[in-house]
């Protein structure tokens, strides 16, 4: 550097050229500077959160969510601008809940990172209520929102002791059973959904003899049902108390519903009726693909995630029964954080999002089933079908099975529970563990996990 | 710091830079004039060259206190306290309880003793063949930068997505691992669920990543030895493994040490890799926790299961098995100097 900066030094005798110097190195600062800004402006513009407008004066509401919600695919966001020109719609979405989750409520505690519309699942959605009510708008006040759209259940999750509504529902999960009927077929059993509903319905005991025939002439290398986790989850989504009592004391070790719902699934596991998975990873994606199972509980948005991991061949082999007890799995929620840049505009624009035509909409492109129980019987609900199912009117069967949905004591750390009866609790069973071994396994760690 | 003061032009004024020779014709008030600005100059280069140098080394400091020095103090702070993270402000004082809790709580112990164990059965490989591997590169080869870089692209790879790929690879039933020893007759494993294969295949994922980087510095530490040590050690006849045990072994023996211990640490701080081992599950390490290390047992407590005040003592745990650790790596590295 000396050698350069010698001459340079000596330049200083002259005044004009100083004078240059200067003025190039303010130049110089200030471009560096603008850059430096300009670069902080493009960070902004990407997420959209940092800038409520941009250049025509119009003002972006931007929405947090994660996975799948599909507003975006069914072409809502866009209708929404072109009803509104003043407003653009920017989404950051992540991609699993267990990320999102804890993010959210690390911003929602600290008032910092919001954006304007915010989801919640539904496995979330009691904490939610139960600590953040504060920081959140009441949404049932919003114009255009009327609670009778919505399942009374559905509406209540959402709603505080003292009657504020956190959040307005999106989509539910009604529970059906999806079964393949060509594997159904070699092992001799009906395959037609309505005899099959009706050999099954009323108890999920009904549904494990179903299994045990299906075992005795089943295709080799095949189970009757996906998983010990997914059994006994679709069994404990039934039950109106599951693990929590209705005054918010947790009582899943006391419960008999969940003993009953874990033996059960624990003994079908010792017969092999059910293949040793957890739900959701790898390996089990790949029973999907090699047809290794013949029936899962699932909720509609379950077809979507069959159809991503089978094989092109599978399309048309599934069909959608109704289930021995109608239960509930998923579902989300919007919230409108008070500190919201835009929380005006957030809240109309939720009360639309979630409105029941924006919900049907949403049902016939992305498969989440609405949550406002006055469209149930619309054209696009019951006319759906799906690629997996052929035919078969899937929105009728799960229409049906969402108005038999009880209305369920959620508790706030529902999750922790269900997850630690299932993927450290029953899943132990498949393993060569007694089911009582693995049912003192699971009430160790959701203890732990449970102690503050 | 050699430059002169007096003749250094100030940084604020074009650089260290020295000063432009004095004018022949000059009158004399001119002088006095240039004397004394001179001294004004020189008074204010001596605080610049007192003080520069703590402005400089201010901002690792400052953000050593923000990020470093606080988060330690406040962890600290809110170990002694029942936190949750729907309310991170609200501390109910419990002084020792979450210490104390710790000595009978078997998830710990059982994380710990994962911790150790695949610390152990990924480290030694890893360093082995690390040691291995640079050997061979030390030869003359040809295309050996190939060689050098490849070894370094499991370090570059991102760990999440290695991860995934071995989880493939250790599927229990279409994985690779499990097909190939199915072609020599061996049962399949279950990888994932049984104690030791998982442990061992989080321990896989650990040494493909981390061996290409000890054996770089393996390998530097090697080109450093003296050729001649070599050549006199042929010259009494020593063979190739000879020299590597005679000349090229006591040579490293810093560089060991020095990768013993950044393993070590490494080893007690291992978290990615057996988080991603089980996409599903994560944080608990298997169905019975059966690979969960100590980093991953502080990861779920805080933020699954969002207790913040179990969390901070745990980490406060960690930093106190790490230092243990560190006083045994110091006291075996001196006793190693000593007896050399």
């Amino acid at each position: 550097m000396r050698a350069r900066t010698l001459p340079l030094s000596r330049q200083r005798t002259n005044g004009g050229k100083l004078f240059t110097r200067k003025a190039l190195a303010v130049a110089a600062v200030v471009s560096l500077g603008t850059g430096l800004l300009a670069g902080c402006a493009d960070d902004g513009g990407d997420k959209d959160s940092d800038s409520s407008s941009d250049g025509k004066g119009k003002t972006t509401v931007t929405l947090g969510l994660f996975g799948t919600f599909g507003f975006k695919e069914a072409g809502l966001y866009a209708e929404y601008e072109k009803l509104n020109p003043d407003i653009k719609i920017a989404e950051n979405v992540v991609e699993r809940n267990e990320n999102y989750y804890p993010a959210l409520l690390n911003h929602l505690t600290t008032n910092s990172g919001l954006q304007d519309v915010q989801a919640v699942e539904v496995g979330n959605i009691a904490e939610i209520v139960e600590t953040q009510a504060g920081k959140l708008e009441d949404l049932s006040k919003v114009e255009g929102v009327n609670k009778s759209d919505w399942l009374g259940w559905k509406w209540e999750q959402a709603t505080t002791k003292d009657g504020q509504t956190v959040g307005l529902g999106t989509d539910i999960g009604p529970m059906a059973i999806c079964y393949r009927k060509d594997l159904f077929e070699k092992a001799g059993l009906p395959t037609d959904r309505e005899e099959l509903g009706k050999l099954w319905a009323g108890d999920w005991a009904k549904l494990i003899e179903v299994g045990e025939d299906y075992q005795k002439k089943a295709p080799k290398g095949t189970t009757f049902f996906d998983s010990p986790g997914g059994l006994m989850s679709a069994v404990l989504s039934s039950e109106e108390k599951r693990f929590y009592d209705s005054s918010g004391e947790v009582i899943y070790k006391t419960n008999p519903a969940v003993k009953k719902a874990f033996d059960m699934t624990a003994k079908a596991a010792e017969d092999g009726l059910v293949g040793a998975q957890t739900q959701f990873q790898p390996s089990w994606d790949q029973t999907i693909a090699n047809n290794k199972f013949a029936a899962m509980s699932c909720p509609p948005w379950m077809l979507g995630y069959i159809k991503g991991k089978s094989q092109p061949d599978a399309a048309g082999k599934w069909d959608v029964a109704l289930p021995p007890k109608a239960g509930n799995w998923g579902g989300s929620f919007l919230a409108v954080p008070k500190s919201a840049k835009n929380a005006e505009e957030a809240k109309k624009l939720v009360a639309w999002l979630t409105a029941p035509a924006q919900q049907a909409k949403l049902f016939k492109v992305q498969g989440s089933f609405p949550s406002a129980q006055s469209i149930f019987d619309s054209p696009e609900v019951t006319g759906a079908v799906n690629d997996m199912t052929g035919d078969a009117p899937i929105g009728e069967v799960f229409a049906e099975a969402a108005q038999q949905i009880p209305v369920q004591v959620i508790g706030p750390k529902d999750q922790i529970i269900s997850q630690g009866l299932g993927d450290n609790g029953v899943i132990l069973v498949t393993k060569g563990k007694s089911p009582k071994e693995a049912w003192e396994t699971a009430v160790k760690t959701i203890d732990n996990n449970l102690d503050k | 710091m050699s430059t002169r003061h007096d003749t250094a032009a100030s940084p604020l004024k074009g650089g260290a830079a020295p000063g432009r020779p004095p004018r022949g014709t000059a009158s004399a008030s001119a002088k006095d004039r240039e004397e004394r600005r001179r001294k004004k100059l020189s008074r204010r280069w001596q605080r610049d060259m007192r003080w520069s140098p703590y402005a400089f080394v201010a901002p690792f400091f400052l953000l050593f206190l923000a990020f470093g020095l606080f988060p330690l103090i406040y962890t600290g702070w809110a170990s002694l306290h029942q936190v949750e993270l729907t309310a991170p402000t609200d501390m109910n004082w419990v002084g020792l309880k979450n210490y104390t809790r710790i000595f009978d709580d078997d998830f710990f112990w059982n994380a710990a003793r994962n911790t150790l164990t695949i610390g152990i059965i990924s480290t030694v490989p890893q360093l082995l063949m690390a040691m291995g591997i640079a050997h061979i590169l030390n030869y003359k080869l040809r295309a050996s930068t190939f060689y050098r870089v490849a070894m370094l692209a499991p370090y570059a790879t991102s760990i999440a997505a290695a991860s995934l790929v071995f989880v493939l690879l250790f599927g229990r039933d279409y994985g690779m691992i499990n097909w190939a020893l199915d072609l020599v007759g061996i049962d399949p494993v279950a990888w994932q669920d049984d104690k030791w294969p998982g442990q061992f295949a989080v321990s896989t994922i650990i040494i493909w990543r981390w061996t290409g980087y000890n054996a770089l510095i393996y390998l530097a530490a090697m080109q450093a030895i003296p050729q001649d040590l070599y050549e006199s050690a042929a010259l009494d006849g020593a063979n190739r493994w000879q020299q590597f045990l005679h000349v090229t072994l006591p040579s490293l023996r810093p560089t060991i040490l020095f990768t013993v211990v950044v393993s070590t640490i490494g080893a007690s701080q291992v978290f990615g890799e057996p988080l991603l081992f089980d996409p599903n599950k994560g944080a608990s390490g298997g169905a019975e926790h059966q690979f969960q290390t100590l980093g991953l047992y502080l990861y779920e407590q805080g933020w699954i299961n969002q207790h913040l005040g179990r969390a901070s003592a745990i980490a406060w745990m960690m930093f106190l098995i790490l230092i243990v650790i560190g006083i045994i790596n110091y006291v075996i590295s001196r006793r190693l100097r000593a007896s050399s």
